[in-house]
C-alpha cells in the first residue's frame, strides 16, 4: 500500500508540474515597461516553487515507499535544535517613474471610468462632488463657471496615453469601491471612496486594451469597462488637440 | 328587445364619451421660447463601452441639457397651465412611451399627466436600468433586459423628474408630470401651442431643465388666439 501511494504521489508532481514547464496557462502579451519585471518574478517565483514542490514530493514519496509499510512502534523524532526566525526587511526603491509623468485623473463610478486631462493651461480645476451631472457629462464635478483652471479640462471615457511614456493616474472612486484592471499593463489596483490612489505605469506599446472593474460593485459591474488606447505621441498630440476644440 | 337594448345603451354611452372627450373649442395660446446670452455648447457623448449602442452613431450623440435651434429657439422647454384650469378628473387612456434606443432617451423630455400610462420600451441590445429620480412621488428603479416587455409605471402626483440609466451614467431624460391636460414641448424651433382653452384666466407657466422657470398670465375669451412668448437667460456654463 506503501508503494502504491508513493506511485500516486509521484504521478501528481510530474502530472502538475508539466502544464507549468510547458507554459500552457501563461499571461497575455506584456505591453508595459515594468511587465517584464513582474513576469520575470513569476517565473522565478514559479521555477524556485515548482523545483521545491517537486523535491518535497520526490522526498515524500520516497519516504512512504521505504517507510510505510512498517509497523515496530517507533515514534517519530524531530531534528535537534530550534531554527531561530530571521526576518530580512527589504525595502524596494521604486523611484523612476516620476520623471515628468503625464497627470490624468481618473474617476470609477457606478457603472464607469471616466478620465480628466489637465487641457492647455497644465492645471486640475477643484472638484465639487456637488456639482457632479452625469447628464450634462459633468462626472468629476467641475464648476467651470467659477473656476477658470476647470474651462479647459477635457474629459473622456477612454483612456488615451502617449507610448513610452511615464503616466501618473490619480485613481478616485465617486461611489463604492471599484477596480482598475489591464491584464497587459499587469496592473491592477483598487479603488478606494475617499482616497486618491496615485498609480505609475509606462506603456511599451501601441494598440487598444481592455480596462475592466474586478472588484464587484454593483448591478452593472459586469458591464463596468472602459478602453485603454495607447498612440503614438504625434498621434495622442492630435486626439488632444481634437478634444480641446 | 334585449339585444336592442343593450344596442341603445351602447350608443348612449358612446356618444357620452364623445361629448366628453370632444374639442370643447375655445382659445389657443401658442409662442416660441428662446434665448438672450450664450448657452453652453453641447457635449459628445462616448459611448465606446457600449459598442451595441455605440455602432448606432456616426457621429457622437450630444448632450441634451440646452438644446438650441437657429433664431436662438429653446427645444425641450415645457409649457403648461399651472393655475387657473380645473384639475382634471381623469388622466387620459391613453399611454405615453418613453424609449431606450442607442443608450439614450427618446424624448429627452417626455410630459404627461397624473395618473397617466407610462410604458418604458429597451428597444437596444443591451440591459438598460431606468432610475426616474422621483422626491415627490414614490422613487423607483427597474432593469429591463433586451427584448423584454415595456415596464408600465404611473405617477400620482405633480413633478419634474430627472431620469438616468443605473447601468449607462451619460444616459439622462426627464418627465415631466402635470396636472393639467393643457401642457406642450416646445419643438425644434422652438413652438408650442395649447389649444382648446376655454374662456378664463390662466397661469401659464415655462420650465427648462438648466434655465428655471418662468410665468405669465394669459386671458382667453371665446375662440382667440393668444401668443405667449417666453425669453429664458442662457449661461455659457
Amino acid at each position: 500500500m506503501g508503494k502504491l501511494l508513493a506511485v500516486v504521489l509521484l504521478v501528481i508532481a510530474i502530472g502538475s508540474a508539466i502544464p507549468i514547464l510547458m507554459h500552457t496557462w501563461w499571461m497575455p502579451e506584456d505591453i508595459s515597461s515594468h511587465g517584464y519585471m513582474i513576469d520575470k518574478q513569476m517565473s522565478e517565483t514559479m521555477a524556485e516553487s515548482g523545483i521545491a514542490f517537486v523535491a518535497a514530493q520526490l522526498v515524500l514519496a520516497g519516504f512512504v515507499a521505504m517507510f510505510g509499510d512498517k509497523k515496530n512502534g517507533r515514534k517519530a523524532t524531530h531534528l535537534p535544535g530550534g531554527a531561530k526566525a530571521v526576518v530580512i526587511a527589504a525595502i524596494a526603491l521604486v523611484g523612476t517613474e516620476v520623471l515628468a509623468p503625464l497627470p490624468i485623473q481618473v474617476q470609477a463610478e457606478q457603472f464607469g471610468f471616466y478620465f480628466r486631462y489637465a487641457g492647455p493651461d497644465g492645471k486640475f480645476g477643484p472638484l465639487h462632488p456637488d456639482k457632479i451631472d452625469e447628464g450634462n457629462q459633468n462626472f468629476f464635478g467641475l464648476d467651470p463657471a467659477n473656476d477658470v483652471e476647470s474651462r479647459d479640462d477635457i474629459i473622456a471615457a477612454s483612456l488615451v496615453i502617449p507610448v513610452n511614456k511615464p503616466i501618473s493616474l490619480m485613481m478616485h472612486a465617486k461611489d463604492v469601491g471599484h477596480s482598475f484592471y489591464v491584464r497587459e499593463l499587469r496592473i491592477q489596483q483598487d479603488f478606494v471612496p475617499g482616497l486618491d490612489i496615485p498609480m505609475h505605469f509606462t506603456a511599451t506599446k501601441v494598440g487598444k486594451y481592455e480596462i475592466v472593474c474586478t472588484q464587484l460593485c454593483g448591478l452593472g459591474h459586469y458591464n463596468m469597462r472602459a478602453y485603454l488606447e495607447v498612440k503614438s505621441q504625434e498621434d495622442f498630440d492630435q486626439w488632444l488637440k481634437q478634444q480641446s476644440q | 328587445m334585449q339585444l336592442l337594448k343593450s344596442c341603445t345603451a351602447t350608443v348612449t354611452a358612446l356618444t357620452f364619451a364623445a361629448i366628453l372627450t370632444a374639442a370643447p373649442g375655445g382659445g389657443t395660446v401658442t409662442g416660441k421660447v428662446t434665448y438672450t446670452g450664450t448657452p453652453a455648447k453641447p457635449k459628445p457623448i462616448d459611448m465606446a463601452k457600449e459598442p451595441s449602442c455605440a455602432k448606432q452613431y456616426t457621429t457622437p450623440l450630444m448632450t441634451e441639457n440646452v438644446v438650441t435651434g437657429s433664431g436662438n429657439t429653446l427645444e425641450y422647454v415645457v409649457v403648461y397651465i399651472s393655475a387657473g384650469a380645473p384639475d382634471e378628473s381623469s388622466a387620459p387612456s391613453t399611454a405615453v412611451t418613453f424609449d431606450q434606443k442607442g443608450c439614450h432617451y427618446t424624448p429627452h423630455v417626455l410630459a404627461f399627466q397624473v395618473n397617466q400610462d407610462l410604458k418604458v420600451t429597451n428597444s437596444d441590445q443591451t440591459s438598460h436600468n431606468i432610475h426616474p429620480l422621483a422626491k415627490i412621488n414614490r422613487e423607483w428603479n427597474k432593469s429591463q433586459p433586451p427584448g423584454t416587455p415595456p415596464i408600465s409605471e404611473k405617477y400620482d402626483k405633480p413633478e419634474f423628474i430627472s431620469v438616468k440609466c443605473n447601468i449607462h451614467p451619460w444616459m439622462h431624460g426627464w418627465f415631466a408630470v402635470v396636472k393639467t391636460s393643457h401642457y406642450a414641448v416646445s419643438d425644434g424651433s422652438g413652438e408650442f401651442k395649447l389649444p382648446n382653452l376655454p374662456p378664463g384666466k390662466y397661469t401659464l407657466t415655462a420650465w427648462h431643465e438648466s434655465y428655471g422657470t418662468q410665468t405669465q398670465e394669459v386671458t382667453i375669451s371665446g375662440n382667440e388666439t393668444k401668443s405667449a412668448n417666453f425669453v429664458f437667460t442662457a449661461k455659457p456654463y
